[in-house]
């Protein structure tokens, strides 16, 4: 009996292993070598990829695929499910594109490197997506975007916003685009808030080693610096650390005296324990806490408890004043019963959109329908995206894929929200 | 004569990287004491901190320990029984009571009730574990019940992820417990003394079970001998069954203190502090109780005191990141001088 059970499974896995080898397979036709067809009747008759990187056919009735690959698992759900969301309400609001349907492909980046690498491979050897939202974590998004890069797909993020995603000579790949700000500008903002309106001039920085946790704190050190404050400790801790309070100490007996103002831009579950942590540690109680937009998450208020007076979190300002932003939280509490779960909802119905109207200007249709979406034709169009409104602002890309209109904000937590207090 | 024929380049090479790591270690001291920047207050909580953590490895180890003494076996399904009971006591139990407003008028009565769960909850995970996973495969060769008890832990860790959610859950906070009191020149918090206080009685009062009671006593024939010890009269199954529930009590009492001092529980909670209870378990001397103990303090002080000790004035950025690697290193180093761990007996070739 479990000779046979063991054979059966033998068989299973031999299949599976010969399917897989078959997924994979050449994206595109081989570009046309044939000269064109008789004179005249060259243009409907010449239905080809012309790209130079290939082309995604999509034939008539097909849906227009793309997919996402943002955290929708594990303790930072609420950041990519929100980005995921706004994805599908953009879809909701567009309808067909061309005449076709687009389905989303919801792959899950893990929020970390490996998870980004998995969903890379995974949308690559499906040579019918066309391109990828995402991904959530910048730690997710370095490995992905070589994966994507590689393969003449693109990627546009709603929340990558670590500074080295757009700098050519740190991780940028051709085909990388994202909506979210760069952290450049989050930072910029938090130290004009610590050292201008709270009117600190000493200031401390943590980060997790992750990429995006550690250029924001980078990005601060910068500006609070330029400012004219000093960064008396920089440091950092593990992913999955419980016990914070050997770096707080060690950060409160810096050189340079207790810090008055203490930045950790590191995601929810090390945001809760060094926020709750650091208001026990010696030197630290008169401390200013700060969080970044990776600590916003319901879960965060519902543990912070009374830990949240007197903190302050950074993030994108949600105050958008346009209609359509009005009918998007509509839908977005008809479909999913809540407010967004987090900040980064409207970036990712600004990436769809953007996706959107690039395959309505550049998608070769014939007759009966079918589409040819050039990849190379995808890239530059998404690259020259200019004055393109959106909820988050007026988009407009620069070469190394930066589109966002940045406005960020500084909240306080009130009443079990995030309550914008800055500017 | 014959030691030094033997010397062979490998060795010198082990012989010089043991030299390194004691270099660095020692460097890194003797700077940091001479340019002391760190007030003596941060000292002693680096101490306290360290002593704290320490605990919660400690009874969490003495669970590995017990297991390899009686089975011969790593349990790595030991982190989840440590997860489980307060991971469940918290969602089912502190959370309800606390929206309610009975946790905050019966702090201690709560407290009673969040760990009996907790200890139920781990005690029938461990049970449950035991009966089915580890008893069919005990002639089996070893290889096979380490695999099992990797896979008993990830079937674990998603059936309360499955059942209680993904997401990390606070624990609420006791107002008797909050903030700190003076203790040898320097605060110490609240919780930081209940853990202390609770690792010592729970530790006293294992050790008269296992040395005092006859159900101890089984459990060290047991440990000694599984087949002499049937021989005696001895209901083995039953007598691992017990070896099974003392360990799941232990780790359930650390997972309640867990959740007093960081407020945080979640699925994963387990992981990490139990890869590091098996190290203090190994450190102490794997299959030795007071080893463990001994372990868990000493893997904890490394954790807390070694990068401000050992790496601040090396000049290393971040260097609290690396306060595994100090911990990881010093379990290295008592290896290499003491194989057997710190309280370990050297093992023979039957028990090994």
């Amino acid at each position: 009996m479990s000779k046979k059970v063991f054979g059966l499974l033998g068989l299973l896995t031999v299949a599976s292993l010969v399917l897989a080898a078959c997924g994979p397979a050449p994206a595109t036709e081989p570009p046309a070598t044939e000269a064109p067809e008789a004179p005249g009747t060259e243009a409907p008759e010449a239905f080809e990829c012309m790209d130079a990187i290939g082309c995604v056919e999509v034939a008539a009735g097909d849906p227009i695929r793309i997919a996402s690959a943002l955290v929708i698992s594990g303790p930072n759900a609420s950041l990519g499910l929100d980005s995921q969301y706004g994805v599908e309400i953009a879809i909701q609001f567009k309808g067909d594109v061309l005449g076709h349907p687009v389905e989303l492909q919801a792959e899950d980046d893990g929020c970390n490197a490996e998870g980004g690498q998995a969903a890379g491979q995974k949308v690559v050897s499906d040579p019918s997506i066309v391109g990828v939202i995402g991904t959530s974590c910048s730690g997710a998004g370095v490995p992905m975007a070589q994966v994507i890069s590689d393969a003449g797909y693109f990627m546009v993020s709603p929340s990558n916003t670590a500074p080295s995603l757009t700098d050519p000579d740190q991780a940028w790949r051709p085909g990388y685009l994202r909506t979210a700000h760069n952290d450049k500008v989050q930072g910029a903002a938090m130290a004009d808030y610590a050292f201008n309106v709270l009117g600190l001039a000493t200031a401390a920085a943590i980060h997790d080693g992750d990429p995006y946790t550690e250029g924001l704190a980078n990005s601060f050190r910068e500006a609070f610096e330029a400012l004219g404050g000093t960064v008396v400790a920089f440091t950092a801790v593990n992913v999955g650390d419980t016990d914070m309070r050997p770096v707080l100490t060690s950060v409160a007996s810096a050189e340079g005296g207790a810090p008055e103002f203490l930045f950790f831009p590191v995601f929810t579950n090390e945001c809760v324990f060094l926020a709750i942590q650091a208001l026990e540690v010696a030197g630290l109680e008169n401390t200013v806490r700060a969080a970044a937009d990776g600590c916003f998450s319901d879960t965060v208020i519902t543990n912070l408890g009374d830990a949240e007076e007197g903190m302050w979190f950074s993030g994108p300002d949600l105050a958008y004043a346009s209609a359509t932003y009005e009918e998007f939280l509509v839908a977005y509490q008809e479909n999913y019963g809540s407010e967004p779960l987090s900040v980064f909802h409207a970036h990712g119905f600004d990436a769809a959109n953007m996706i959107f109207a690039c395959i309505e200007s550049t998608a070769h249709q014939n007759a009966e329908g079918d589409l040819l979406i050039g990849r190379q034709e995808m890239r530059d169009c998404l690259y020259a995206t200019s004055g393109f409104e959106g909820i988050t602002g007026t988009l407009t890309c620069n070469e190394f894929g930066d589109c966002a209109d940045p406005k960020i904000a500084v909240y306080e937590i009130d009443g079990g929200e995030y309550v914008p207090v800055y500017p | 004569m014959d030691r030094l024929k033997s010397f062979s380049v490998i060795n010198a090479f082990l012989w010089l990287m043991r030299a390194a790591i004691i270099a660095v270690v020692a460097w890194g001291t003797i700077q940091t004491i001479l340019n002391n920047t760190t007030s003596t207050r941060a000292w002693t909580d680096f101490v306290i901190f360290g002593v704290a953590q320490g605990s919660m490895y400690a009874l969490i180890a003495i669970g590995y320990t017990l297991v390899y003494g009686v089975l011969k076996m790593i349990n790595f399904a030991h982190s989840e029984f440590f997860m489980s009971g307060i991971f469940t006591a918290t969602s089912a139990v502190a959370i309800p009571l606390n929206a309610s407003g009975f946790m905050a008028e019966h702090p201690f009565i709560t407290m009673i009730l969040v760990s009996l769960v907790a200890i139920v909850v781990s005690v029938t995970v461990a049970l449950l574990t035991e009966r089915i996973a580890y008893r069919p495969l005990r002639t089996a060769p070893r290889l096979m019940a380490l695999i099992t008890a990797i896979g008993a832990s990830f079937f674990w860790q998603y059936y309360f992820s499955g059942l209680l959610g993904s997401r990390a859950k606070g624990f609420p906070a006791i107002d008797a417990l909050k903030g700190s009191v003076p203790f040898l020149g320097t605060q110490v918090l609240k919780t930081h003394i209940l853990v202390v206080i609770v690792t010592i009685l729970s530790l006293l009062a294992l050790n008269f079970f296992i040395t005092r009671t006859r159900a101890g006593m089984a459990i060290r024939a047991v440990a000694e001998n599984k087949d002499v010890a049937a021989l005696m009269g001895i209901n083995v199954n039953q007598t691992i069954s017990l070896t099974f529930v003392t360990c799941a009590t232990m780790a359930a009492i650390a997972g309640v203190l867990y959740a007093l001092v960081f407020q945080q529980v979640h699925f994963y909670m387990g992981f990490i502090p139990g890869i590091k209870a098996f190290t203090a378990a190994v450190l102490g001397g794997i299959g030795n109780i007071p080893g463990a103990a001994v372990g868990g303090l000493f893997l904890g002080l490394f954790e807390s005191v070694g990068p401000s000790l050992f790496l601040q004035s090396l000049g290393i950025a971040s260097f609290n990141q690396l306060k595994d690697v100090i911990a990881f290193t010093m379990l290295v180093l008592v290896l290499i001088f003491r194989p057997q761990g710190i309280l370990g007996e050297r093992l023979t070739e039957t028990k090994a």
